[in-house]
Protein backbone atom coordinates (compact mmCIF):
# COMPACT_ATOMS: atom_id res chain seq x y z
CA UNK A 1 0.00 0.00 0.00
CA UNK A 2 3.18 2.48 1.16
CA UNK A 3 5.37 1.67 -1.65
CA UNK A 4 2.82 3.72 -4.32
CA UNK A 5 3.70 7.27 -4.63
CA UNK A 6 0.80 8.79 -5.13
CA UNK A 7 -2.65 7.07 -4.45
CA UNK A 8 -6.05 9.23 -5.20
CA UNK A 9 -9.04 7.19 -3.97
CA UNK A 10 -13.09 8.15 -4.58
CA UNK A 11 -12.25 11.77 -5.57
CA UNK A 12 -15.26 13.38 -6.20
CA UNK A 13 -15.99 17.11 -6.81
CA UNK A 14 -19.24 18.72 -7.95
CA UNK A 15 -20.10 22.31 -9.11
CA UNK A 16 -23.51 23.12 -8.36
CA UNK A 17 -25.12 19.95 -10.36
CA UNK A 18 -21.83 19.00 -12.70
CA UNK A 19 -20.21 16.37 -11.51
CA UNK A 20 -16.25 17.62 -12.29
CA UNK A 21 -14.57 14.66 -11.35
CA UNK A 22 -17.03 11.56 -10.53
CA UNK A 23 -15.20 8.75 -8.14
CA UNK A 24 -12.05 8.93 -9.77
CA UNK A 25 -9.29 6.23 -8.45
CA UNK A 26 -5.54 6.91 -9.59
CA UNK A 27 -2.24 4.91 -8.58
CA UNK A 28 1.63 5.95 -9.56
CA UNK A 29 4.14 3.90 -8.55
CA UNK A 30 7.34 5.49 -7.79
CA UNK A 31 9.01 5.85 -11.46
CA UNK A 32 5.57 5.75 -13.02
CA UNK A 33 5.47 7.35 -16.50
CA UNK A 34 1.31 7.82 -16.58
CA UNK A 35 -0.41 9.73 -19.24
CA UNK A 36 -3.68 11.27 -18.50
CA UNK A 37 -5.97 11.82 -21.71
CA UNK A 38 -9.56 12.39 -22.44
CA UNK A 39 -11.56 15.24 -24.45
CA UNK A 40 -11.91 18.74 -23.32
CA UNK A 41 -13.99 19.36 -20.61
CA UNK A 42 -13.53 15.92 -19.21
CA UNK A 43 -12.46 17.37 -15.89
CA UNK A 44 -8.39 16.35 -16.48
CA UNK A 45 -7.08 20.07 -15.10
CA UNK A 46 -9.41 19.69 -12.10
CA UNK A 47 -8.27 16.75 -11.31
CA UNK A 48 -4.49 18.23 -11.14
CA UNK A 49 -6.01 21.13 -9.10
CA UNK A 50 -7.49 18.48 -6.39
CA UNK A 51 -4.44 16.51 -5.98
CA UNK A 52 -1.83 19.44 -5.66
CA UNK A 53 -4.51 21.07 -3.20
CA UNK A 54 -5.97 24.01 -5.06
CA UNK A 55 -9.28 22.66 -4.97
CA UNK A 56 -10.83 20.74 -2.33
CA UNK A 57 -12.55 17.46 -2.97
CA UNK A 58 -16.39 16.59 -1.69
CA UNK A 59 -14.80 13.39 -0.81
CA UNK A 60 -12.45 11.03 -1.24
CA UNK A 61 -8.33 10.42 0.02
CA UNK A 62 -5.08 11.22 -1.33
CA UNK A 63 -1.76 9.45 -0.04
CA UNK A 64 1.70 10.80 -1.01
CA UNK A 65 3.79 8.24 0.06
CA UNK A 66 2.01 6.74 2.47
CA UNK A 67 1.03 9.93 3.98
CA UNK A 68 -2.79 10.95 3.98
CA UNK A 69 -2.38 14.65 2.58
CA UNK A 70 -6.23 14.96 1.54
CA UNK A 71 -6.59 18.24 4.25
CA UNK A 72 -2.95 19.67 3.14
CA UNK A 73 -2.62 23.03 2.18
CA UNK A 74 -0.93 23.14 -1.26
CA UNK A 75 2.61 24.74 0.05
CA UNK A 76 2.64 22.03 2.44
CA UNK A 77 2.17 19.07 -0.01
CA UNK A 78 5.13 20.86 -2.70
CA UNK A 79 6.96 20.40 0.66
CA UNK A 80 6.20 16.84 0.42
CA UNK A 81 7.25 16.69 -2.98
CA UNK A 82 4.05 16.80 -4.67
CA UNK A 83 4.75 19.75 -7.51
CA UNK A 84 2.63 20.80 -10.41
CA UNK A 85 3.52 22.65 -13.69
CA UNK A 86 0.44 24.84 -15.50
CA UNK A 87 -1.41 24.54 -18.39
CA UNK A 88 -1.28 28.12 -18.74
CA UNK A 89 2.45 29.24 -18.26
CA UNK A 90 2.40 30.62 -14.73
CA UNK A 91 5.48 32.89 -13.94
CA UNK A 92 7.54 35.57 -12.80
CA UNK A 93 7.04 37.84 -15.60
CA UNK A 94 9.39 40.52 -14.38
CA UNK A 95 12.19 38.22 -13.16
CA UNK A 96 14.93 36.90 -14.88
CA UNK A 97 14.96 32.99 -15.47
CA UNK A 98 17.85 32.50 -12.66
CA UNK A 99 15.68 34.63 -10.25
CA UNK A 100 12.46 31.93 -10.88
CA UNK A 101 14.39 29.25 -10.32
CA UNK A 102 15.92 30.40 -7.76
CA UNK A 103 13.00 31.52 -6.22
CA UNK A 104 11.91 27.79 -6.18
CA UNK A 105 15.64 26.49 -4.86
CA UNK A 106 15.50 29.21 -1.35
CA UNK A 107 11.93 28.11 -0.69
CA UNK A 108 13.25 24.21 -1.00
CA UNK A 109 16.14 25.08 0.86
CA UNK A 110 14.04 27.05 3.23
CA UNK A 111 16.10 30.07 3.01
CA UNK A 112 13.60 32.25 2.48
CA UNK A 113 13.75 33.23 5.56
CA UNK A 114 16.76 34.50 5.95
CA UNK A 115 16.10 38.39 5.72
CA UNK A 116 19.40 39.39 6.35
CA UNK A 117 22.03 37.57 4.06
CA UNK A 118 21.94 38.89 0.37
CA UNK A 119 20.86 36.66 -2.04
CA UNK A 120 23.55 37.52 -4.36
CA UNK A 121 26.00 35.70 -1.98
CA UNK A 122 24.13 32.58 -1.50
CA UNK A 123 26.19 30.50 -4.28
CA UNK A 124 25.17 27.21 -3.05
CA UNK A 125 21.37 28.06 -4.09
CA UNK A 126 22.82 30.16 -7.10
CA UNK A 127 24.76 27.05 -8.48
CA UNK A 128 21.71 24.71 -7.88
CA UNK A 129 19.68 27.06 -9.77
CA UNK A 130 21.94 27.35 -12.85
CA UNK A 131 22.85 23.34 -12.93
CA UNK A 132 19.07 22.77 -13.24
CA UNK A 133 18.89 25.55 -16.10
CA UNK A 134 21.71 24.47 -17.48
CA UNK A 135 19.62 20.54 -17.93
CA UNK A 136 16.95 21.86 -19.47
CA UNK A 137 19.73 23.57 -21.80
CA UNK A 138 18.15 27.24 -20.73
CA UNK A 139 22.04 28.00 -19.29
CA UNK A 140 22.30 30.92 -22.13
CA UNK A 141 19.25 32.49 -21.65
CA UNK A 142 19.42 32.92 -17.50
CA UNK A 143 19.86 36.31 -17.63
CA UNK A 144 16.63 36.91 -19.68
CA UNK A 145 13.59 38.11 -18.33
CA UNK A 146 10.57 35.72 -18.61
CA UNK A 147 9.11 38.03 -20.87
CA UNK A 148 11.65 38.05 -23.36
CA UNK A 149 12.40 34.48 -24.11
CA UNK A 150 9.92 31.79 -26.46
CA UNK A 151 6.77 30.44 -24.98
CA UNK A 152 8.49 27.16 -25.53
CA UNK A 153 11.33 28.28 -23.27
CA UNK A 154 8.61 29.71 -20.89
CA UNK A 155 7.16 26.00 -20.81
CA UNK A 156 10.71 24.72 -20.05
CA UNK A 157 10.64 27.20 -16.82
CA UNK A 158 8.06 25.84 -15.65
CA UNK A 159 9.81 22.48 -15.67
CA UNK A 160 12.96 23.85 -14.30
CA UNK A 161 10.99 25.39 -10.95
CA UNK A 162 9.00 22.29 -10.53
CA UNK A 163 12.39 20.09 -10.39
CA UNK A 164 13.96 23.00 -7.89
CA UNK A 165 11.51 21.52 -5.44
CA UNK A 166 13.10 18.02 -5.68
CA UNK A 167 10.27 16.42 -6.56
CA UNK A 168 8.81 12.96 -6.01
CA UNK A 169 5.79 13.25 -7.57
CA UNK A 170 5.36 15.51 -10.79
CA UNK A 171 2.13 16.37 -12.30
CA UNK A 172 2.43 18.22 -15.87
CA UNK A 173 -0.49 19.94 -16.99
CA UNK A 174 -0.46 19.76 -21.12
CA UNK A 175 3.42 20.69 -20.87
CA UNK A 176 3.51 20.75 -24.87
CA UNK A 177 0.61 22.61 -25.14
CA UNK A 178 1.19 25.46 -27.87
CA UNK A 179 4.46 25.35 -27.96
CA UNK A 180 6.02 24.67 -32.20
CA UNK A 181 6.56 21.38 -33.36
CA UNK A 182 10.67 22.01 -33.32
CA UNK A 183 10.79 23.02 -29.25
CA UNK A 184 8.36 19.97 -28.44
CA UNK A 185 11.22 17.87 -29.43
CA UNK A 186 13.48 19.73 -26.68
CA UNK A 187 10.70 19.22 -24.03
CA UNK A 188 10.57 15.65 -24.52
CA UNK A 189 13.90 15.06 -24.19
CA UNK A 190 13.49 17.32 -20.88
CA UNK A 191 11.00 15.18 -19.88
CA UNK A 192 12.43 11.72 -20.57
CA UNK A 193 15.71 12.97 -18.31
CA UNK A 194 13.71 13.31 -15.65
CA UNK A 195 15.32 11.42 -12.78
CA UNK A 196 13.49 7.87 -12.71
CA UNK A 197 12.45 7.92 -9.35
CA UNK A 198 10.53 10.46 -10.00
CA UNK A 199 7.11 9.90 -10.63
CA UNK A 200 4.88 11.39 -13.44
CA UNK A 201 1.41 12.17 -14.40
CA UNK A 202 1.03 13.45 -17.73
CA UNK A 203 -1.89 14.88 -18.86
CA UNK A 204 -1.48 15.85 -22.93
CA UNK A 205 -3.81 15.82 -26.01
CA UNK A 206 -0.94 15.10 -28.41
CA UNK A 207 -1.33 11.20 -28.92
CA UNK A 208 2.81 11.41 -30.25
CA UNK A 209 3.60 12.91 -27.32
CA UNK A 210 1.96 9.99 -24.76
CA UNK A 211 3.41 7.46 -27.37
CA UNK A 212 6.75 8.92 -26.69
CA UNK A 213 6.26 9.50 -23.18
CA UNK A 214 3.74 6.80 -21.06
CA UNK A 215 4.17 3.40 -20.22
CA UNK A 216 0.37 3.92 -18.98
CA UNK A 217 -2.48 5.49 -19.92
CA UNK A 218 -5.33 6.74 -18.34
CA UNK A 219 -8.53 7.80 -20.22
CA UNK A 220 -10.82 10.37 -18.52
CA UNK A 221 -14.34 11.07 -19.74
CA UNK A 222 -16.99 13.09 -18.22
CA UNK A 223 -14.95 12.88 -14.69
CA UNK A 224 -14.44 9.49 -14.73
CA UNK A 225 -11.92 7.11 -15.76
CA UNK A 226 -12.65 5.05 -18.53
CA UNK A 227 -9.99 2.95 -18.57
CA UNK A 228 -6.18 2.78 -17.72
CA UNK A 229 -3.57 0.67 -19.01
CA UNK A 230 -0.60 0.26 -21.76
CA UNK A 231 -0.88 2.66 -24.53
CA UNK A 232 -0.96 0.04 -26.82
CA UNK A 233 -4.21 -1.15 -25.49
CA UNK A 234 -5.85 1.68 -24.28
CA UNK A 235 -5.18 3.39 -27.99
CA UNK A 236 -6.98 -0.16 -29.38
CA UNK A 237 -9.93 -0.16 -27.35
CA UNK A 238 -13.24 0.54 -29.42
CA UNK A 239 -14.78 2.26 -26.24
CA UNK A 240 -11.89 4.47 -26.05
CA UNK A 241 -12.30 5.26 -29.29
CA UNK A 242 -15.36 6.27 -29.35
CA UNK A 243 -16.00 8.41 -26.10
CA UNK A 244 -12.76 10.45 -27.00
CA UNK A 245 -12.61 11.10 -30.57
CA UNK A 246 -16.34 10.64 -31.57
CA UNK A 247 -16.83 8.46 -34.94
CA UNK A 248 -15.26 11.51 -37.29
CA UNK A 249 -11.68 11.39 -35.34
CA UNK A 250 -11.72 7.16 -35.39
CA UNK A 251 -9.54 6.56 -38.90
CA UNK A 252 -6.77 9.23 -37.93
CA UNK A 253 -6.98 7.66 -34.03
CA UNK A 254 -6.38 3.90 -35.51
CA UNK A 255 -3.73 4.91 -37.85
CA UNK A 256 -1.68 6.60 -35.07
CA UNK A 257 -2.39 3.13 -32.63
CA UNK A 258 -0.89 1.19 -35.08
CA UNK A 259 2.08 3.14 -36.02
CA UNK A 260 2.32 2.73 -31.47
CA UNK B 1 15.85 46.82 -19.28
CA UNK B 2 16.70 44.82 -16.64
CA UNK B 3 14.36 43.24 -14.05
CA UNK B 4 13.53 46.17 -11.09
CA UNK B 5 15.86 44.98 -8.52
CA UNK B 6 18.36 42.01 -9.37
CA UNK B 7 20.58 41.18 -6.19
CA UNK B 8 21.28 38.12 -8.25
CA UNK B 9 22.55 39.57 -11.08
CA UNK B 10 23.73 43.09 -9.70
CA UNK B 11 25.89 42.67 -6.89
CA UNK B 12 27.35 45.70 -6.82
CA UNK B 13 27.61 47.60 -3.26
CA UNK B 14 27.17 51.17 -3.73
CA UNK B 15 26.98 53.00 -7.32
CA UNK B 16 28.53 56.45 -7.78
CA UNK B 17 25.25 57.12 -8.88
CA UNK B 18 23.56 57.04 -5.04
CA UNK B 19 26.25 58.83 -3.51
CA UNK B 20 24.93 62.20 -5.81
CA UNK B 21 21.69 61.58 -3.74
CA UNK B 22 23.27 61.61 -0.22
CA UNK B 23 25.91 64.12 -0.89
CA UNK B 24 23.38 66.33 -1.83
CA UNK B 25 21.09 65.63 1.28
CA UNK B 26 24.23 66.49 3.07
CA UNK B 27 25.63 69.22 1.13
CA UNK B 28 22.19 71.28 1.46
CA UNK B 29 22.92 71.44 5.49
CA UNK B 30 25.59 73.88 5.05
CA UNK B 31 24.17 76.14 1.71
CA UNK B 32 20.45 76.53 2.97
CA UNK B 33 21.07 76.71 6.80
CA UNK B 34 17.75 78.68 7.40
CA UNK B 35 15.63 76.15 5.95
CA UNK B 36 16.64 72.99 7.46
CA UNK B 37 13.14 73.07 9.65
CA UNK B 38 11.40 72.16 6.00
CA UNK B 39 14.03 70.01 4.94
CA UNK B 40 13.59 67.86 7.85
CA UNK B 41 10.01 67.13 7.09
CA UNK B 42 11.14 66.40 3.68
CA UNK B 43 13.42 63.81 4.87
CA UNK B 44 10.81 62.14 7.23
CA UNK B 45 8.29 61.56 4.21
CA UNK B 46 11.04 60.29 2.20
CA UNK B 47 11.75 58.02 4.94
CA UNK B 48 7.82 56.97 5.06
CA UNK B 49 7.53 57.00 1.27
CA UNK B 50 10.35 54.06 1.55
CA UNK B 51 8.65 52.27 3.98
CA UNK B 52 5.91 52.11 1.43
CA UNK B 53 8.08 51.10 -0.89
CA UNK B 54 9.08 47.93 0.94
CA UNK B 55 5.51 46.80 0.84
CA UNK B 56 3.97 48.32 -2.34
CA UNK B 57 7.37 48.20 -5.18
CA UNK B 58 8.78 44.86 -3.52
CA UNK B 59 5.82 42.66 -2.26
CA UNK B 60 3.05 44.06 -4.00
CA UNK B 61 0.72 45.45 -1.48
CA UNK B 62 -0.91 48.27 -1.70
CA UNK B 63 -2.27 50.28 1.22
CA UNK B 64 -4.33 53.23 1.25
CA UNK B 65 -4.15 53.25 5.46
CA UNK B 66 -0.16 53.52 5.23
CA UNK B 67 -0.95 56.90 7.99
CA UNK B 68 -1.65 54.23 10.73
CA UNK B 69 1.60 52.83 11.70
CA UNK B 70 3.13 56.67 11.10
CA UNK B 71 0.32 57.77 13.51
CA UNK B 72 0.90 55.02 15.64
CA UNK B 73 4.60 55.94 16.17
CA UNK B 74 4.16 59.63 16.03
CA UNK B 75 1.47 59.43 19.16
CA UNK B 76 3.17 56.43 20.97
CA UNK B 77 6.20 58.68 20.89
CA UNK B 78 5.17 61.89 21.66
CA UNK B 79 3.09 60.00 24.52
CA UNK B 80 6.57 58.56 26.20
CA UNK B 81 7.95 61.56 25.58
CA UNK B 82 5.00 63.50 27.62
CA UNK B 83 5.34 60.89 30.76
CA UNK B 84 8.67 61.61 31.31
CA UNK B 85 11.48 59.73 28.81
CA UNK B 86 12.82 62.05 26.82
CA UNK B 87 15.70 60.87 25.02
CA UNK B 88 15.25 60.91 21.09
CA UNK B 89 16.67 57.68 19.76
CA UNK B 90 14.95 55.29 22.22
CA UNK B 91 11.81 57.10 21.72
CA UNK B 92 12.15 56.82 18.30
CA UNK B 93 12.34 52.98 18.30
CA UNK B 94 9.41 53.03 20.61
CA UNK B 95 7.17 54.23 18.45
CA UNK B 96 8.71 52.38 15.39
CA UNK B 97 8.46 49.24 17.72
CA UNK B 98 4.35 50.02 18.72
CA UNK B 99 3.65 50.81 15.12
CA UNK B 100 5.64 47.46 14.18
CA UNK B 101 3.86 45.54 16.74
CA UNK B 102 0.08 46.47 15.80
CA UNK B 103 0.98 45.52 11.98
CA UNK B 104 1.90 42.05 13.48
CA UNK B 105 -1.78 42.48 15.05
CA UNK B 106 -3.82 43.21 12.48
CA UNK B 107 -1.14 41.95 9.37
CA UNK B 108 -2.59 38.24 9.83
CA UNK B 109 -6.05 39.58 9.68
CA UNK B 110 -5.88 42.03 6.43
CA UNK B 111 -3.48 40.66 4.53
CA UNK B 112 -5.37 37.46 3.51
CA UNK B 113 -7.15 40.02 1.57
CA UNK B 114 -5.69 41.33 -1.65
CA UNK B 115 -6.61 43.41 -4.42
CA UNK B 116 -9.68 45.86 -4.12
CA UNK B 117 -10.78 44.64 -0.63
CA UNK B 118 -7.49 44.90 0.85
CA UNK B 119 -7.43 48.43 0.13
CA UNK B 120 -10.58 48.98 0.93
CA UNK B 121 -10.05 47.47 4.51
CA UNK B 122 -6.91 49.61 5.00
CA UNK B 123 -8.54 52.73 4.20
CA UNK B 124 -11.66 51.64 6.61
CA UNK B 125 -8.73 51.09 9.31
CA UNK B 126 -6.77 54.15 8.77
CA UNK B 127 -10.53 55.98 9.18
CA UNK B 128 -11.43 54.52 12.00
CA UNK B 129 -8.13 55.48 14.24
CA UNK B 130 -8.46 58.76 13.36
CA UNK B 131 -11.89 59.30 14.46
CA UNK B 132 -10.75 57.14 17.03
CA UNK B 133 -7.79 59.65 18.12
CA UNK B 134 -10.29 62.72 17.41
CA UNK B 135 -12.64 61.55 19.94
CA UNK B 136 -9.61 60.04 22.59
CA UNK B 137 -9.20 63.63 23.83
CA UNK B 138 -7.87 62.51 27.01
CA UNK B 139 -4.80 60.35 25.19
CA UNK B 140 -4.54 62.70 21.85
CA UNK B 141 -5.90 65.71 22.61
CA UNK B 142 -8.06 65.65 19.94
CA UNK B 143 -7.88 68.31 17.89
CA UNK B 144 -5.99 70.10 19.52
CA UNK B 145 -2.91 67.09 19.08
CA UNK B 146 0.19 66.93 21.60
CA UNK B 147 2.37 69.58 21.91
CA UNK B 148 5.25 70.44 24.09
CA UNK B 149 7.61 66.93 23.08
CA UNK B 150 10.66 68.06 24.42
CA UNK B 151 14.15 65.55 24.08
CA UNK B 152 17.54 66.15 25.99
CA UNK B 153 20.51 66.46 23.78
CA UNK B 154 21.07 63.92 21.21
CA UNK B 155 24.06 61.61 22.55
CA UNK B 156 23.56 63.55 25.60
CA UNK B 157 26.00 66.31 23.43
CA UNK B 158 24.01 67.89 20.92
CA UNK B 159 21.54 70.58 21.70
CA UNK B 160 18.15 71.09 19.75
CA UNK B 161 18.46 74.38 17.97
CA UNK B 162 16.10 76.71 16.71
CA UNK B 163 17.50 76.36 13.56
CA UNK B 164 16.68 72.41 13.66
CA UNK B 165 20.39 71.64 12.26
CA UNK B 166 20.57 68.61 14.99
CA UNK B 167 17.31 67.49 13.75
CA UNK B 168 17.95 67.94 10.26
CA UNK B 169 20.97 65.53 11.02
CA UNK B 170 19.63 63.21 13.53
CA UNK B 171 16.80 62.40 10.61
CA UNK B 172 19.64 61.94 7.66
CA UNK B 173 20.96 59.84 9.90
CA UNK B 174 17.69 57.56 10.37
CA UNK B 175 17.18 57.62 6.85
CA UNK B 176 19.99 56.69 5.78
CA UNK B 177 20.43 53.62 8.56
CA UNK B 178 16.86 52.31 7.80
CA UNK B 179 17.70 53.43 3.71
CA UNK B 180 20.85 50.38 4.36
CA UNK B 181 18.97 48.47 6.31
CA UNK B 182 15.94 48.17 3.92
CA UNK B 183 18.40 47.81 0.77
CA UNK B 184 19.83 44.81 2.53
CA UNK B 185 16.33 43.52 3.26
CA UNK B 186 15.07 43.27 -0.36
CA UNK B 187 18.41 41.69 -1.33
CA UNK B 188 18.07 38.69 0.91
CA UNK B 189 16.45 35.82 0.02
CA UNK B 190 13.14 37.01 2.16
CA UNK B 191 13.42 40.01 -0.25
CA UNK B 192 13.61 37.79 -3.19
CA UNK B 193 10.63 36.24 -2.41
CA UNK B 194 9.03 38.88 -1.58
CA UNK B 195 9.50 39.98 -5.45
CA UNK B 196 8.03 36.36 -6.46
CA UNK B 197 4.63 37.30 -4.48
CA UNK B 198 4.86 40.75 -5.95
CA UNK B 199 5.11 38.74 -9.44
CA UNK B 200 2.56 35.76 -8.90
CA UNK B 201 1.02 34.82 -5.08
CA UNK B 202 -0.38 31.83 -6.06
CA UNK B 203 2.74 30.53 -7.88
CA UNK B 204 4.77 31.12 -4.56
CA UNK B 205 2.30 29.25 -3.01
CA UNK B 206 2.41 26.06 -4.88
CA UNK B 207 6.37 26.63 -4.94
CA UNK B 208 5.91 26.13 -1.18
CA UNK B 209 5.95 29.37 0.11
CA UNK B 210 4.38 30.85 3.17
CA UNK B 211 2.89 33.49 1.64
CA UNK B 212 0.70 35.07 4.32
CA UNK B 213 4.00 34.65 6.63
CA UNK B 214 6.17 36.75 4.65
CA UNK B 215 3.47 39.40 3.82
CA UNK B 216 2.83 39.72 7.34
CA UNK B 217 6.46 40.35 7.77
CA UNK B 218 7.13 42.88 5.38
CA UNK B 219 3.86 44.42 6.72
CA UNK B 220 5.15 44.03 10.01
CA UNK B 221 8.56 45.85 9.17
CA UNK B 222 7.23 48.19 6.48
CA UNK B 223 5.36 49.61 9.43
CA UNK B 224 7.65 49.64 12.28
CA UNK B 225 9.88 52.12 9.55
CA UNK B 226 6.80 54.18 9.10
CA UNK B 227 6.08 53.86 12.86
CA UNK B 228 9.76 55.13 13.38
CA UNK B 229 9.27 58.31 10.65
CA UNK B 230 6.03 58.94 12.76
CA UNK B 231 8.25 59.39 15.64
CA UNK B 232 10.57 61.90 14.03
CA UNK B 233 7.89 63.67 12.74
CA UNK B 234 6.56 64.10 16.49
CA UNK B 235 10.59 65.17 17.99
CA UNK B 236 11.63 67.10 15.04
CA UNK B 237 7.76 69.33 15.11
CA UNK B 238 7.58 68.94 19.05
CA UNK B 239 4.11 68.37 18.10
CA UNK B 240 1.81 65.93 17.18
CA UNK B 241 -1.71 66.43 15.59
CA UNK B 242 -4.55 64.37 14.25
CA UNK B 243 -3.13 64.92 10.24
CA UNK B 244 -0.50 62.65 11.23
CA UNK B 245 -3.69 59.74 10.80
CA UNK B 246 -5.33 61.55 7.82
CA UNK B 247 -5.70 59.88 4.72
CA UNK B 248 -4.13 62.89 3.04
CA UNK B 249 -0.90 61.62 4.92
CA UNK B 250 -1.40 58.32 3.21
CA UNK B 251 -2.11 59.37 -0.35
CA UNK B 252 1.06 62.35 0.39
CA UNK B 253 3.15 58.99 0.77
CA UNK B 254 1.93 57.09 -2.11
CA UNK B 255 2.20 60.39 -4.64
CA UNK B 256 5.61 60.92 -3.22
CA UNK B 257 6.67 57.30 -4.44
CA UNK B 258 5.03 57.01 -7.71
CA UNK B 259 6.82 60.16 -8.71
CA UNK B 260 10.04 59.14 -7.74
CA UNK B 261 9.61 55.69 -9.37
CA UNK B 262 8.06 52.48 -7.13
CA UNK B 263 10.08 49.59 -6.87
CA UNK B 264 13.79 51.30 -6.71
CA UNK B 265 14.40 52.38 -3.24
CA UNK B 266 15.10 55.87 -4.26
CA UNK B 267 11.95 56.28 -5.39
CA UNK B 268 10.33 58.08 -2.28
CA UNK B 269 13.55 60.04 -1.55
CA UNK B 270 13.40 61.33 -4.77
CA UNK B 271 9.65 61.32 -4.96
CA UNK B 272 9.62 63.58 -1.40
CA UNK B 273 11.66 66.70 -2.23
CA UNK B 274 10.17 66.77 -5.52
CA UNK B 275 6.53 66.55 -4.50
CA UNK B 276 7.60 68.99 -1.12
CA UNK B 277 9.05 71.55 -3.30
CA UNK B 278 6.65 71.80 -6.13
CA UNK B 279 3.84 71.92 -3.32
CA UNK B 280 5.72 74.81 -1.38
CA UNK B 281 6.21 77.23 -4.67
CA UNK B 282 2.72 76.25 -6.09
CA UNK B 283 0.96 77.73 -2.91
CA UNK B 284 2.79 80.81 -3.09
CA UNK B 285 1.64 80.76 -6.48
CA UNK B 286 -1.57 80.08 -5.36
CA UNK B 287 -2.86 78.69 -2.36
CA UNK B 288 -6.45 77.87 -3.26
CA UNK B 289 -5.92 75.93 -6.51
CA UNK B 290 -1.78 74.81 -6.10
CA UNK B 291 -2.95 71.06 -5.99
CA UNK B 292 -3.87 72.07 -10.30
CA UNK B 293 0.45 71.47 -10.42
CA UNK B 294 0.79 68.21 -8.16
CA UNK B 295 -1.78 66.73 -10.37
CA UNK B 296 -0.43 68.11 -13.41
CA UNK B 297 2.76 66.99 -12.22
CA UNK B 298 1.50 63.31 -11.42
CA UNK B 299 0.19 63.24 -14.77
CA UNK B 300 2.90 64.28 -16.93
CA UNK B 301 5.39 61.67 -14.55
CA UNK B 302 3.24 58.70 -15.32
CA UNK B 303 2.47 59.27 -18.68
CA UNK B 304 5.87 59.60 -19.74
CA UNK B 305 7.57 56.47 -17.30
CA UNK B 306 5.99 54.32 -14.99
CA UNK B 307 8.79 54.26 -13.41
CA UNK B 308 8.80 57.53 -12.18
CA UNK B 309 11.19 60.17 -12.30
CA UNK B 310 14.22 57.75 -11.61
CA UNK B 311 12.87 55.81 -14.34
CA UNK B 312 12.74 58.85 -16.78
CA UNK B 313 16.76 59.75 -15.37
CA UNK B 314 17.26 56.38 -16.37
CA UNK B 315 16.01 56.60 -19.84
CA UNK B 316 17.77 59.91 -20.53
CA UNK B 317 21.05 58.65 -19.38
CA UNK B 318 20.82 55.66 -21.38
CA UNK B 319 19.71 57.63 -24.98
CA UNK B 320 22.86 60.61 -23.93
CA UNK B 321 24.92 57.04 -24.12
CA UNK B 322 24.15 56.21 -27.30
CA UNK B 323 24.51 59.29 -28.48
CA UNK B 324 28.09 59.42 -27.33
CA UNK B 325 28.58 56.11 -28.72
CA UNK B 326 27.45 57.23 -32.54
Amino acid sequence: MSDLALEAVGLRKSFGALKVTDDVTLRLRPGARTALIGPNGAGKTTLVGLLSGTIRPDSGRIDLIGHDITAETPARRVKRGLVRTFQVSSLFAKLTLLENVFLAVSENAGASRDLWRPAGRRRDLISRAEAILERLHLGDQRRHLVTEVSYGVQRLLEIAIALALDPKVLLLDEPAAGIPAAEVAVLLDAVDSLPRDIAVLMIEHDMHVVRRFATEVSVLVHGRVLMTGPPADVMASPDVRAVYLGSAGQSRFAGEARDA
Amino acid sequence: MSAITSPLLDRRRLRPRELVWWLLALGYFFVFPEYLAVATSVLVMALFALSLDLLLGFAGVLSLGHAVPFGIGAYACALINLAGWHEAISGALAGGAIAGLFALLIGPLILRLSGLPFIMVTLGIGAVLYEAANKAVWLTGGDNGLPGVTLDPLLGVFRWSVLGQTGYLYALGWLFALFCLTRRLVASPFGMALQGIRENPRRMQLVGAPVLRHLVVAYGLASTIAGIAGALSAQTNAFVGLEVLSLNTSIDGLVMLVLGGVGRLYGGLVGAPVYMFVQHFAREWNPYYWMFLIGALLIIVVRFSRRGLIGLLDDLLARARQRLRR
